[in-house]
């Protein structure tokens, strides 16, 4: 199945990544190369097969219910490119 | 109104009183420095990954078993991804198709004074989001990830309901059933316990539901029948002018007392959920259960049951003192102290306890005066130490951090004159004082014991044994 | 071999070990030497970043230590790590602008688990964007040359380690593989590529591609440096939930075990069109060799194996579209200059730090995901990927390996295949299976196509790293394939 771009223009909005107008073209051709490419699957008999969602066959592991995370703020927002008073700083969210 | 019928079903977000998150060990105190607990797991850093509480699941288990929830055998965490900026890793690691806990029920007292069964589809584990702080950071909005990655049980009812106020008793009932479990603090202040509600209308007789709106923001019993009732009228308004209700997330502002709509979140949703990768099946054997069903404390209505049947008490006053586990503990603390009778204990604990609790709002739990204390008051009224009016007196010096009751009485000189021969002087003195009154009683006025005895209360500054005084009134008058 | 300090750098990790052992050079001297041939060689473009400072110190500590005699298994060895695992105060950068200046407060349990056994590391090699690629050609830092011939692809994702270890500037380098980003890259630079069992080797402090398929592993120059680096790398880590508890065996010890009586299966389907006919050759030619060894060959047939690659590209693109969310511009990563509002910030920061093979497969990702086609592309392939993991169980209860080519082709040139993904994406045909099932696969030399290396790939079941590695062993015990170095690197 080929995708439009009008599909390729809400996939991008979903994944948040603007898309050039230059670009969109070509990532529209490739992208429904690939959805075409992947559609061989649907051909595949798996009426009685179950999902796989994990190669092994494990089941989640708990842990004990204990703080062993030290405060490691100062160190952690040298990577932030924008904070203030601690606080992590984005355009103004509206609601 | 009446020709509409009100649909509701609630959402409800309960923190999980655990020390540490969900899925990682950082700290999950409320109301400190931001960001400081917020650990690497918590804030989504490239390559570290989640591993499960142990406690999160025993406690979701326990809400299961409390409300005859099925508990999954295998549960499977999954991802709902969006973008949002207190959402660090651009999904929120939830239960989708398989929540730990499905089914279930709560029952409730409807406004004809009914027991109503209301159904719980499921309750989900998942993780809490950060705070966007929004005043204070010019043209920005600051975040603070604190609260992400916080345990959170939502638990998501049918759509029973039929009106604000079913809304508030059933959300009342999870609130003191999580309280009693010891899951979560229930504070709704700090956010601890809040609910979404989702709301329509239809015409009486239509079985096909109407279009919802959900209620976002509701951090309180009254906030909640307020902004359900708000949005009733809303609809049903919308409907009648000819409009129609759209499907929407609304705000309720209770401010303005209003709901409205949050046209940032109307942008069509694809959450997108998959199993997450990084996290394994939850797998919970009938041993499990078995262990976690045995440590279930005794829930509010078999307590409720147990409290008519044993201590002989009306079924309202029953239903009030087991809305907490605090506050039952302290009525059997103090029955078990004192032979001054269950319903004087319940009179006294609804009355005046609870009373003096709203005015300095303290939980019963920090109670100035502990259920022994009460209990030591109430004996003394019992044994005719001191009256009941008395007694509230003593109470109020008891609050006020006096001593007991036995002090207070001592060093105030409160005890009950039951000594006869100085009732009698008394009653001597009040019949000299009012000798045409004394003719009128003998003449037939019967109405004027009252006033005698008054007179003698009052003469005794209110010591005087009144059942005593009021023999002593009669005989003399004879 | 050699015995002059100039020739170490043709040495494995092991004689490596043996000459720091008895005192015939130390650490430091080693590790000077090999960062001056990472620095003669820079055109090859293998390194991202070079972490001289810190690995002639580390080379100090360890001669100390082994003077003590308190040096682990690997003191003094140097290695480099794939700049995918996060180091504390050493950029990782994922190959992605999104991430050029980030540096992790944190080692990866691999980076700690390599220190702990006293690995001294001298860099971080290049990879293709985030690990999504097979010819190190979307990385931001740009291309790696291959050694053999440096117009042509040294394969990817872990094509820098790859590059790296073949052009004998380093005896091993970690890896990532999730769907032969070590395998093929080994194969394509004559090395030596182990891919271990899912969750054989911790994911802790590996930047996510695709967490139920990306596993760490190694490239080396022989087997048994393959086995001394598992060694050390493996074990199970409370940090990762899928992590699994299995007791790590003395891989080494275990590598000389005879052969005889060992069943190694032949796929059908691995010999069909898509493969280079000599590649077929050589590869047949090892299988004859093995089987002089005394193991025998028998058939097995993976029916579904052609569903490999479309499987993985609706499976690796779904879970990597979710992975990737979290670099948003806001607590780390690129950020786009001046936003306007919030989706500016989102939509411009992600579009401007990720290169477009990473965008593609986000937007793959989301789309098979989203509304009305989850249940066609996700959940089918989920079913397809069952299917294949079945077929895998099948052929081990009647094998103990598997054999075959680990790329249909010797290295491609660099550009070839940059304008089709899918010619790009069928590069993996051969070592896509092992990640959609976990197992572990080695790529190891096994001769030459018009002067470049050609890989065979072993497959084992579920941990059987120890039997792999016993063949690969043995293999490269009749044969020195894995001896021959590129002609400029000598």
């Amino acid at each position: 199945m080929s995708l439009s771009k009008q599909q390729v223009q809400h996939i991008a909005m979903l994944a948040r990544l603007s898309l050039d107008d230059r670009d969109i073209d070509e990532v529209v051709e490739k992208l429904s190369s690939i959805v075409e490419f992947v559609d061989q699957l649907q051909a595949a008999p798996t009426d009685d097969v179950s999902p796989m969602a994990h190669p092994m066959n494990q089941v989640q592991r708990l842990r004990a219910d204990a703080v062993t995370e030290p405060n490691e703020r100062d160190r952690v927002q040298q990577n932030a490119p924008s904070v203030s008073d601690g606080v992590y700083l984005v355009p103004k969210v509206i609601e | 109104m009446s020709a509409w019928e009100v649909v509701i079903g609630l959402e409800i977000h309960t923190q999980l009183a655990t020390r540490s998150k969900i899925f990682s060990g950082a700290a999950t105190a409320y109301g400190a420095t931001p960001n400081t607990q917020a650990c690497l797991v918590d804030l989504g850093y490239p390559g570290v990954l989640p591993v499960l509480n142990e406690e999160v699941v025993r406690m979701a288990c326990k809400f299961g078993l409390a409300v005859g929830a099925n508990i999954s055998r295998r549960s499977v965490f999954a991802r709902k991804n969006y973008f949002y900026p207190d959402l660090p890793k651009g999904y929120q690691i939830s239960q989708y198709e398989l929540p730990i806990v499905e089914g279930g029920e709560m029952v409730i007292t409807d406004a004809t004074g009914k027991a109503k069964r209301i159904a719980i589809t499921r309750a989900h584990l998942e993780e809490d989001a950060g705070k966007s702080v929004h005043e204070g950071f010019a043209e920005n909005s600051g975040i603070d990830l604190n609260r992400a990655g916080t345990p959170l049980l939502e638990i998501v009812s049918e759509p029973d309901l039929r009106s604000a106020k079913e809304a508030v008793a059933y959300l009342r009932k999870i609130h003191a059933i999580v309280r009693y479990l010891e899951i979560s603090d229930g504070n709704m202040q700090e956010g601890s316990f809040r609910c979404d509600a989702n709301v329509s209308v239809r015409p009486v007789g239509q079985s096909e539901l109407g279009t919802r709106a959900e209620l976002k923001n509701l951090n309180s019993f009254r906030f909640v029948e307020k902004a359900i009732n708000f949005e009733i009228e809303r609809q049903v308004n919308l409907i009648e002018d000819g409009g129609e209700v759209v499907q929407e997330t609304r705000l309720y502002d209770s401010d303005k007392d209003e709901t409205r709509s949050m046209r940032s979140k109307e942008e069509a949703n694809d959450y997108r959920y998959f199993p997450d990768p990084d996290l394994l099946p939850v797998v919970i054997d009938d041993a499990y259960i078995n262990a976690v069903r045995a440590s279930l404390p005794e829930l509010p209505a078999a307590k409720q049951a147990r409290f008519v049947q044993q201590y002989d008490l009306k079924s309202e006053d029953a239903e009030i003192l087991t809305v907490s586990r605090a506050m039952a503990d302290y009525f059997e603390a103090c029955s078990e102290s004192t032979n001054a009778g269950a319903q004087v204990i319940a009179n006294w604990m609804l009355g005046e306890l609870s009373a003096a609790l709203n005015r300095d709002s303290i939980d019963i739990s920090a109670s100035q005066i502990a259920p022994a204390a009460l209990a030591g008051l109430l004996t003394r009224i019992a044994d005719a130490t001191i009256s009941g009016k008395i007694a509230k007196d003593v109470f109020e010096a008891m609050w006020a951090g006096q001593g007991t009751a036995d002090e207070i009485i001592e060093s105030k000189g409160l005890r009950q004159i039951t000594d006869s021969s100085a009732i009698d002087a008394i009653v001597d003195e009040v019949i000299a004082n009012n000798p045409s009154q004394a003719s009128e009683y003998r003449a037939g006025k019967d109405k004027l014991l009252g006033f005698f005895v008054g007179q003698v209360m009052k003469a005794s500054k209110g010591q005087a044994n009144p059942a005593q005084v009021n023999d002593a009134v009669r005989r003399k008058l004879r | 071999m050699s015995d002059g300090p100039e020739s170490l750098h043709l040495q494995t990790l092991s004689e490596l070990s043996a000459g720091l052992a008895a005192g015939d050079f130390s650490s430091r001297e080693l590790v000077d030497l090999l960062l001056r041939r990472i620095d003669d060689n820079k055109s090859l473009n293998a390194f991202i970043t070079i972490t001289a400072e810190g690995a002639l110190a580390a080379a100090d500590t360890a001669d100390q230590a082994r003077a003590a005699g308190s040096g682990g298994p690997l003191c003094g060895l140097p290695i480099v790590h794939k700049d995918l695992f996060c180091t504390a105060g050493v950029r990782t950068t994922c190959a992605s602008r999104m991430l050029d200046n980030f540096v992790a407060p944190y080692d990866a349990t691999v980076v700690a688990n390599l220190a702990n056994a006293g690995a001294v590391y001298l860099g971080k090699t290049n990879m293709d964007e985030f690990a999504m690629g097979s010819s190190n050609e979307t990385s931001y830092f740009g291309d790696v040359k291959n050694p053999w011939d440096a117009s042509k692809s040294p394969g990817g994702s872990s094509g820098g380690s790859a590059a790296a270890v073949a052009a004998r500037l380093i005896p091993a380098a970690t890896g990532t593989d999730t769907g032969g980003s070590i395998r093929q890259p080994a194969a394509l630079t004559g090395t030596t590529g182990l891919k271990p069992t899912y969750g054989r080797v911790s994911r802790y402090g590996m930047v996510a591609f695709a967490s139920s398929l990306d596993q760490a592993g190694v490239i080396t120059r022989s087997a048994e440096d393959a086995a001394l680096m598992l060694g050390a790398m493996a074990g199970f880590d409370e940090r990762d939930s899928t992590s699994v508890d299995h007791p790590v065996p003395d891989y080494v010890s275990l590598l000389d075990a005879p052969l005889k009586g060992l069943r190694i299966g032949i796929v059908k389907q691995h010999f069909d069109d898509g493969l280079d006919a000599q590649c077929a050759a050589r590869v047949k030619e090892a299988l004859v060799a093995l089987e002089g060894r005394g193991a025998s060959l028998v058939e097995v047939d993976l029916p579904n194996l052609d569903l490999s690659v479309p499987t993985y590209y609706v499976v690796a693109p779904a879970e990597c579209s979710s992975n990737l969310s979290r670099f948003d511009g806001v607590r780390f990563g690129h950020r786009a200059e001046d936003p306007k509002d919030l989706l500016d910030l989102y939509c411009r920061s992600r579009a401007e730090g990720f290169g477009p093979e990473v965008k593609r497969r986000i937007m793959t990702g989301t789309y098979v995901l989203s509304a009305g086609y989850y249940d066609a592309y996700y959940l089918q392939a989920q079913k397809v990927r069952q299917l294949i993991s079945q077929d895998f169980k099948q052929a081990f209860d009647k094998v103990d390996l598997i054999a075959g080519p680990t790329a249909p082709t010797p290295a491609f040139a660099l550009g070839e295949k940059t304008d089709d993904p899918i010619t790009m994406y069928l590069n993996d045909i051969y070592t896509i299976g092992a990640n959609l099932a976990g197992l572990p696969g080695i790529s190891i030399p096994c001769g030459f196509s018009d002067s470049l290396p050609v890989g065979l790939q072993l497959v084992g079941p579920h941990f059987a790293e120890d039997v792999v590695l016993r063949c690969a062993h043995q293999y490269q015990s009749i044969t020195d394939w894995h001896r021959q170095c590129p002609e400029n690197f000598r």
